[in-house]
């Protein structure tokens, strides 16, 4: 039997003025899927990712996160909905509990003492929970990005370039943090322009090029050394 | 890392099914909270307003030379010309901080409604600015030798606040997203807040120039209009502010 949809996006348009990034998107994604949405600069993929974060509205369409219409039913989205952006989203003069337990109240989140303690261990900070954002590696600061988008443990989790800026080293520490946080269930949206990272963590590719899904598969679908020709294949036919 | 992971957010989801309004004055809270906590740390913004306070009342110390009557008509302005110039250096800081590091989409991602953010970093500035008069009135005080202590003054001087402070934190919230922030704030604020800081420097005038309640009143009275009705269009546009 089919999983249900967690996401689902039909004709959506967005426009900018004269200019539309987005153009009758149509987006599907079921519990538990981990979608790596991968496409050039320009694309729409941010654009498109704040939409269903409900940061921004669409201008045609329609978008429904775990059964909740936007931007009618925002709240209610927000509740089951995580961010990782590029952008840590973090206050450097906070520490890692403090911004932690800051998002908690937000979030209207029990047991926040507990609940950080957890977070914190899951992304590997326990050890320097008591210690100031801004005293934090980039790498450091983007697992706890992730630690903040999780402490509601939301169903959807959207994640926007997670590795820009990140050195080697605290990709691959990210990628296993980004693993775990699959494991536990979360469906997952992540913009990526470096393909060997998604071939190593999704579940699902699809490309955006010029405001449209061109073309998607899933990894028992292709081999993840065949991972570029698709993707040349997918914007070429834009 | 937790090799237990799957464990880790078994019963997390819980969360608080509060009432819209604890629900609000929670989110409030926090947010004030997070800006107080953060500033003990830093001092950036005060320690900026306070520094930029002080020198303005002291270049007005040495290019005044006053009398004892010309010192009770000048002091007002002064004090207002300092404080809503403090002020605008803190609100843009104070909002530049939820840019810069993306915060703010952050607090527009939380499911609270979006008037608490508003409300949270408008008490969180009049804090600010509040503890800045509480120094800088000392401090003219002395320099000028005339007594501020007068609960009229002082109950002007925070209702002209409240208002510097709730169109501030609004139009703030404008300017931050644009990449002339820095300049846009001032010129979007002072033709708006006029109406504040006529009504707080007349009315501090007149406490200092102890004239009649009845002189000072339809100050007093325009300063609270003026505070009611900014907080409540801040209150009503701020959604539509943030909203991209």
């Amino acid at each position: 039997m089919k999983n249900p949809a967690v996401i689902e996006v039909h004709k959506l348009s967005k426009r900018f003025g004269l200019r539309t990034v987005l153009r009758a998107l149509d987006f599907r994604v079921d519990s538990g899927e981990f979608v790596a949405l991968l496409g050039p600069n320009g694309a729409g993929k941010t654009t498109f990712l704040r939409i269903l974060a409900s940061l921004s509205r669409p201008t045609l369409g329609q978008v429904r996160i775990s059964g909740y219409y936007l931007p009618a039913q925002a709240a209610a989205v927000r509740c089951r909905l995580g961010v990782v952006s590029h952008l840590p989203l973090l206050y450097g003069d906070l520490t890692a509990e403090e911004n932690l337990r800051f998002y908690g109240k937000l979030y209207g989140v029990l047991n926040i003492d507990r609940r950080s303690i957890e977070v914190l261990d899951l992304v590997g900070l326990s050890p320097r929970r008591r210690d100031l954002v801004r005293t934090f590696s980039r790498g450091m600061q983007q697992r706890l990005a992730i630690g903040r988008a999780i402490f509601h443990n939301p169903d959807v989790i959207l994640f926007d370039e997670p590795h820009t800026g990140l050195d080697q080293d605290a990709c691959v520490m990210l990628d296993s943090v980004l693993k775990e946080v699959a494991s536990l269930g979360h469906t997952i949206v992540m913009t990526s322009h470096d393909l060997a990272r998604a071939a190593d963590l999704a579940s699902r590719f699809d490309v955006l090029s010029r405001g449209t899904i061109t073309a998607s598969v899933h990894r028992s679908e292709i081999d993840p050394d065949n991972l570029l020709a698709f993707y040349r294949n997918a914007i070429s036919q834009a | 890392m937790n090799s237990d992971a799957q464990l880790v957010t078994s019963d997390a989801h819980q969360t608080a099914s509060d009432s819209p309004l604890r629900s609000f004055l929670r989110a409030t809270a926090a947010i004030i909270w997070k800006d107080l906590s953060a500033e003990l740390r830093s001092r950036e913004l005060l320690s900026a307003m306070l520094v930029f306070a002080l020198l303005v009342i002291l270049i007005f110390n040495f290019a005044l030379d006053l009398d004892v009557e010309a010192r009770n008509s000048v002091t007002a302005g002064v004090l207002w010309v300092t404080f809503s110039f403090a002020g605008t250096l803190g609100l843009n800081r104070s909002m530049a901080v939820e840019k810069d590091r993306g915060c703010l989409d952050g607090l527009l991602l939380a499911p609270v409604d979006r008037s608490a953010i508003y409300f949270g970093k408008a008490i969180g500035n009049l804090i600010f600015m509040l503890l800045i008069e509480i120094i800088v009135l000392p401090v003219y005080s002395a320099l000028y030798n005339i007594n501020l202590f007068i609960p009229g003054l002082l109950a002007v001087t925070v209702l002209g606040s409240i208002g510097y402070v709730a169109v501030g934190t609004l139009l703030a919230t404008m300017a931050v997203q644009t990449r002339t922030r820095d300049i846009l704030l001032p010129i979007l604020l002072f033709p708006v807040v006029l109406p504040v800081l006529l009504g707080a420097v007349k009315g501090s005038t007149f406490f200092l120039e102890g004239r009649e309640m009845s002189d000072i009143w339809p100050w007093i009275n325009l300063l609270i209009t003026f505070d009611v009705i900014f907080t409540a269009i801040a209150f009503m546009v701020f959604d539509y502010i943030v909203e991209e």
